[in-house]
């Protein structure tokens, strides 16, 4: 197991490489980036002043290495916008988007486990049918709609949750809600073939053979084995959310990473964006590993085979 | 003796298209072992699921007599059936690689039986399982409790399924094609066990086989199945002596038997195939492959007794003994 | 396990079948809007008239005879515009599909035909495109090279085609062992035709569920990148665009939102089930 998890770590970093390599060379896209600095507004000569006070008179290539060889210890240069170190950025906006990450996974599992399983028991019946219903519903609505028509529900009509902003955890609920929105389609739809297909086991037979309850069979015996995947997708899923969250910062004016990486896209304030385009890499990274680890520890037949 | 387990006209839809089980009809003894014996698909694990209450979700039975022990199996609700499998009868399976929870101990898997039926601590349920594990010939029972069913081979699964169908002393115990997945050395360690138990425990066991020369060493009492009917019950010695449906006589003639079959001679088969059986079937299911048929075959057989515990379905006469091939 | 013996019970209606249909139906009737829809409502979606603002759909107070759906904040027509905007969602959809379905197919059907370095390097591939933040690169790609509807079909077809590739992957790896595959190499036929001829076909009903999957995504995102107004530039009627207009007015009109949202769920929905329909008839569970 240890040498599977080394493997992975290897094939991490060297991911990680590739996407750090991705998110240099996308920032130079837009041609000239003195230029875009400089603002419209700016001569040649101020232009000029720009490229030898950020080091893009360097050839492509030195910058890269230069870049790279800051961006692993931690240091990602300085913002153009914010006047402030991308690394000092990331490190006060993390907390909001993990936050929001966290409790949009835990709403959709909370949401997901059960609606799966109540499919799953229920399968090929009127539940079952509604439940998938739900899913295609939960699959077709675009989030940003859905943060809007909550925020017009709940925010102005009933007036129970503010609009936007940070301040308070009520600031959360809803951006976690639309988050979980994106996530409860995939994980109930597996937690549901996960449970048919454990139910439809010999295993599963051999339970009911020994005469134990019905609850003991599917949620000790059927649900033990169902969730093994669904715990690790569940990691995958975070790694996702986190990198979705831009869109639902950005509508609920939630000061996180993601409405970061906006407003530096907006700013053409390009160390930003390569740095939070790196950090949500890293950070989905991250989670797959967590996600083998998870599924070696969960399965027997991983962890002492 | 008293009869454990009595059946009588047991039928099994799948979904109303299909009839699995047609009227199948017998009883397991005291203390004995009875074997349902036929072809794959005629019916035998259907039979058995029914017995359990286990069908798989749209299978429907019904059954004029369907008792156990004196207690009537179709009044029970879910709930009262629930507290006599594993309990008061047990089953094991044809697969024991897939039979066990992959994600749990043997220990935990065998443990739980017990607690659930009979209560007690888990301690107790451990040094229970462990003896049971002794006495079907697990070596070292303390370290297998602690494994998880991929660690063991499934000979061994098949053992530990045994003793965890032995944790509540069952009265009766049904037995699915146990063997049908393993080699041929376990095989024969497996029924051995079997049959060491039956005597030492005075288990009654339902085994579900097709192969006849297992019938032929363990069995006491034989019905044989044919597409969804027990077309012929016997007990073992008499079987064989004298079958009388031409479907049985068909099956032993396809066995190589020392001292019936002559080695010169090729062995015997039956043409064709089970024929797909449904609703509004009439007559002798067998009449397509049988040599004997004539119209009379498509109408109502009537069930024939040629000996004391010895009937069967067919519109021959009884013949005293088997004629001796020529 | 005794099967039991009868014959199958007639082939019976799938559960999935009426949603297959509405589907189909959905897609159907967006797909005619989106070809005839602008020639037959009388405005023009471009055209502003700032005496009309924001008039309300026909089933509201107020409304005006002839702006079936009510008119924006620089009262263009809304149907017009709606209409207009089916155009630029199922344009998107299908040029993104087509253009993430060459490259993840391609890739694909390599990894899993020939196994080893190749794959190894599919795999990479994969890997790292999943770890890439799709909204994040979508928007700094549009955000730093300008907007536009070609620019946006390159992105989303070069951020998109992983699915599709994992797909082409694992069912060539499957038909790759078939007999018909052995034979046709060992009869001298060429690796191309090998590839297009004899394992594209069969594993090309798993791709048009991938197909609808991708499609339905890529509504959604240019919708989310034009909301962000980083997607298709004004004044196109994007859907998300015409969200993102009416976001300032939605607590007062909310149908200004209402409208386009619900128009981007049926016409999601549509596809999807569409594709789910699809996935029941090929009785394909794993594609979930």
């Amino acid at each position: 197991m240890l040498r599977l998890i080394a493997r992975r770590l290897v094939l991490g970093l060297l991911v990680a490489f590739t996407v750090m390599t991705l998110a240099f060379l996308l920032t130079r896209l837009s041609g000239d980036l003195a230029v875009s600095i400089a603002g419209p507004s700016a001569t040649q000569a101020d232009v000029e002043i720009v490229r030898k006070a950020y080091g893009l008179d360097r050839p492509l290539y030195v910058q890269f290495f230069a870049w790279t060889g800051r961006a692993i210890v931690g240091d990602f240069g300085q913002s153009y916008f914010f006047k402030d170190s991308v690394a000092n950025l990331i490190q006060k906006r993390l907390p909001i988007t993990l936050t929001l990450g966290l409790v949009g996974l835990s709403l959709a599992l909370i949401i997901s486990l059960p609606l799966g399983i109540l499919a799953a028991v229920r399968e090929n019946t009127w539940v079952d049918r509604s439940v998938t219903m739900f899913t295609m519903v939960g699959q077709a609505i675009p989030s940003f709609w859905l943060a809007l028509i909550l925020m017009i529900v709940l925010g102005l009509q009933l007036g129970i949750l503010p609009i936007s902003g940070t301040g308070t955890w009520q600031h959360f609920v809803m951006p976690g809600i639309v988050l979980a929105f994106t996530a409860i389609p995939a994980l109930t739809r597996l937690t549901r073939s996960g449970m048919i297909e454990a139910m439809a086991s010999d295993y599963i037979r051999t339970a009911r053979a020994k005469g134990l309850s019905r609850a003991r069979i599917i949620f000790k015996h059927a649900l033990r084995n169902a969730a093994i995947p669904v715990v690790s997708i569940a990691a995958v899923q975070l790694g996702f959310m986190l990198g979705g969250s831009i869109v639902i910062e950005t509508v609920f004016a939630l000061h996180g990473v993601g409405y970061l990486g906006w407003e530096s896209i907006a700013k053409n304030d390009f160390p930003v964006v390569q740095a939070v385009v790196l950090v949500l890499a890293v950070f989905y990274i991250g989670l797959t590993l967590l996600a083998d680890i998870l599924n070696a520890l969960l399965d027997p037949r991983l962890r002492t085979g | 003796m008293s009869a454990l387990l009595e059946i009588e006209e047991l039928q099994v839809g799948f979904g109303g298209r299909t009839a699995a089980v047609r009227g199948a009809s017998f009883r397991v003894e005291k203390g004995e072992t009875h074997c349902l014996v036929g072809e794959s698909g005629c019916g035998k694990s259907v039979t058995a699921l029914a017995v359990m209450s286990l069908l798989a979700r749209g299978g429907q039975r019904s059954a004029k007599r369907m008792s156990f022990a004196g207690t009537d199996l179709l009044s029970l609700s879910d709930r009262e059936m629930a507290r006599l499998r594993g309990n008061r009868m047990a089953m094991i399976f044809q697969e024991p690689m897939t039979s066990l929870n992959p994600a749990f101990t043997i220990g935990s898997q065998m443990t739980e039986v017990l607690t659930r039926h009979k209560g007690g601590t888990r301690a107790a349920a451990l040094d229970r399982a462990a003896e049971l594990m002794g006495r079907v010939g697990i070596t070292a029972p303390g370290m297998r409790l602690g494994q998880f069913p991929h660690q063991l081979s499934g000979g061994l699964r098949q053992r530990v399924m045994i003793a965890m169908a032995l944790m509540c002393d069952p009265e009766l115990l049904i037995a699915d094609e146990p063997t049908t997945a393993l080699d041929v050395t376990v095989q024969a360690q497996i029924l051995r066990l079997l049959a060491t138990l039956k005597r030492e425990l005075g288990l009654s066991i339902l085994l579900i086989t097709h192969d006849l020369g297992i019938v032929a060493r363990v069995a006491d009492h034989v019905s044989v199945m044919y597409a969804g009917e027990v077309v012929e019950r016997a007990p073992t010695a008499e079987l064989f002596r004298a079958p009388q449906h031409p479907y049985t006589r068909g099956l032993l003639s396809c066995v190589p038997v020392p001292g019936r079959v002559q080695r010169d001679k090729p062995l015997g088969s039956i043409p064709g195939v089970v024929p797909a059986i449904g609703p509004g079937f009439a007559g002798c299911a067998f009449r397509s492959r049988c040599s004997h048929a004539d119209e009379t075959c498509a109408h109502e057989i009537p069930r024939r007794q040629a000996g004391e515990a010895h009937d069967y379905l067919c519109r021959l006469a009884p013949q005293s003994a088997e004629p001796q091939p020529a | 396990m005794s099967e039991p013996i009868a014959i199958l019970p007639p082939q019976t209606l799938r559960v999935g079948t009426a949603g297959f249909a509405i589907g189909i139906a959905i897609v159907a009737v967006i797909a005619a809007a989106a070809v005839v829809g602008n020639s037959l409502v009388p405005y023009d979606p471009f055209t502003q008239d700032l005496g009309n603002r924001l008039k309300p759909p026909f089933w509201m107070e107020g409304s005006e005879a002839g702006h079936l759906l009510g008119t924006d904040q620089l009262g263009r027509d809304y149907l017009a515009r709606l209409v207009y905007g089916a155009r630029i969602s199922l344009l998107i959809g299908i040029m993104t599909v087509i253009t993430s379905g060459l490259i993840g197919i391609t890739l694909g059907i390599l990894g899993g035909f020939f196994g080893g370095r190749v794959d190894d390097f599919v795999l990479f591939a994969i890997t790292t495109r999943l770890s890439i933040p799709v909204v994040l690169v979508a928007l700094a790609v549009v955000g730093l090279m300008g907007s536009g509807l070609g620019l946006v079909v390159a992105t989303l077809g070069l951020l998109l085609w992983d699915r599709f590739a994992v797909v082409a992957r694992a069912t060539t790896m499957q038909v790759r062992n078939h007999d018909y595959v052995s034979a046709a190499w060992c009869a001298g036929a060429s690796m191309p035709h090998l590839l297009i001829k004899e394992i594209l076909p069969n594993i090309a009903s798993h791709l048009a569920v991938v197909a609808t999957l991708e499609m339905a995504l890529a509504i959604l995102l240019e919708a989310a990148l034009s909301f962000l107004g980083l997607g298709v530039p004004p004044p196109l009627p994007s859907w998300g665009l015409m969200i993102a207009e009416g976001k300032d007015y939605m607590f007062f009109s909310p149908w200004v939102i209402m409208i386009p949202g619900v128009a981007l769920f049926v016409l999601v929905l549509g596809i999807n089930l569409v594709g789910d329909g699809l996935r029941n008839l090929l009785g394909s569970e794993r594609l979930r």
